[in-house]
């Protein structure tokens, strides 16, 4: 019985994780050609995608190495972008925080911004569900997610031909993550809290990248418990 | 770039060694804990607290035009949040708001 609903939590998590391919695969593609193109090859590139698979950090650190900058400078900077995953680290902990070892570390493994999004979604949709089910969940999204990213990645690095400019797929990721917030703004708290984020991510934005995010974000999850704490629990 | 191959396989092999312990922390070593209440009510807002403040420099200062504010992008992140915050679906929202930044973008 238990197994069953774990199969079938797999396959509603692969339908959940499917429809971000549409934006994964041409930022994996992007960030095969934008490597390539700044002088990786395909094995530094694959290196990138399959050890590191932070999409925002591997565009950071790159960045960062086409300019030449001090190593520590690259990871420093790089390892900030990604500090907002130790908050998803935190924000799962509560439903998968019991599944066995291998399992968290396979799931720290592929804790990045869409699987996060999709399982933490469903999480509190039905907080009710076991910890294998959940686990099934994140494991059927990230299954069809990871290995595309790594994919297309290669895909990107071997046809290396720059994109056209006039596609603006600089502009995937701000739609994609937007897209992802919105129908989480279910209650004045965290309205609050994203309008805050905004707000201090903006004000905060001179200092180095990372940096001011994470800031802009603790303010934001402060902003978003207080309003909840004066307004009771939704 | 002027790296040694060496150096770029220790940026690799060390960004993703730091990546996975960002990523493991809590889940790792908290456990089977019960987190205090205060805690679970700052970590309820983690995603909302994120992603806006992430994408909030690109969607106004967009690195494709230079920085400059950019009015297709501009109107295409506002359809994305509305459009996502009304029919609550990611996929819709995306459609919108590609739709609006390419129709916007061939009209401009």
């Amino acid at each position: 019985m238990s197994s069953t609903t774990a199969k079938s939590a797999f396959w509603l998590g692969l339908r959940a994780g499917a429809p971000f391919l549409l934006v994964v695969i041409p930022f994996a593609v992007l960030f095969g050609v934008v490597a390539t193109e700044a002088g990786l090859n395909i094995a530094e590139v694959m290196g990138f995608s399959v050890l590191v698979i932070a999409g925002a950090a591997q565009f950071t650190a790159v960045q960062l190495m086409t300019e030449n900058a001090p190593v520590w400078t690259v990871l420093a900077a790089s390892l900030a972008v990604n500090l907002r995953m130790a908050m998803y680290s935190a924000s799962l902990q509560p439903h998968l925080g019991s599944a066995p070892f291998w399992r968290r570390v396979f799931i720290a493994y592929t804790n990045f911004d869409q699987s996060y999004a999709v399982s933490i979604l469903k999480y509190e949709e039905a907080p009710e569900w076991s910890v294998p089910r959940k686990t099934a969940y994140f494991f059927g999204a990230v299954s069809v997610i990871a290995p595309s990213w790594c994919a297309f990645t290669f895909v990107g690095a071997v046809t290396g031909e720059a994109i056209p400019d006039s596609l603006a797929l600089d502009f995937a990721m701000p739609i994609l993550f937007l897209a992802m917030v919105a129908p989480m703004l279910k209650t004045l708290a965290h309205l609050a809290a994203a309008i805050a984020s905004v707000a201090f991510a903006l004000l905060l934005a001179f200092l180095p990248s990372g940096i001011g995010l994470l800031f802009a974000a603790l303010a934001a999850m402060a902003v978003g418990a207080e309003v909840e704490r004066r307004m009771g629990r939704p | 770039m002027t790296y040694a191959s060496g150096t770029v396989w220790t940026i690799i092999i060390l960004l993703g060694v730091g990546t996975f312990l960002i990523r493991f922390s809590f889940l790792g070593l908290v456990g089977d804990r019960k987190m205090p209440d205060w805690v679970l009510r700052h970590l309820r807002y983690t995603p909302v607290a994120v992603l806006p403040g992430l994408v909030a420099p690109l969607v106004f200062w967009p690195a494709a035009t230079g920085g400059a504010t950019d009015a297709p992008r501009l109107a295409a992140a506002s359809i994305t949040v509305l459009i996502g915050w009304w029919t609550k679906n990611v996929i819709w929202a995306v459609f919108a708001g590609a739709l609006t930044l390419y129709g916007l973008q061939t009209l401009g």
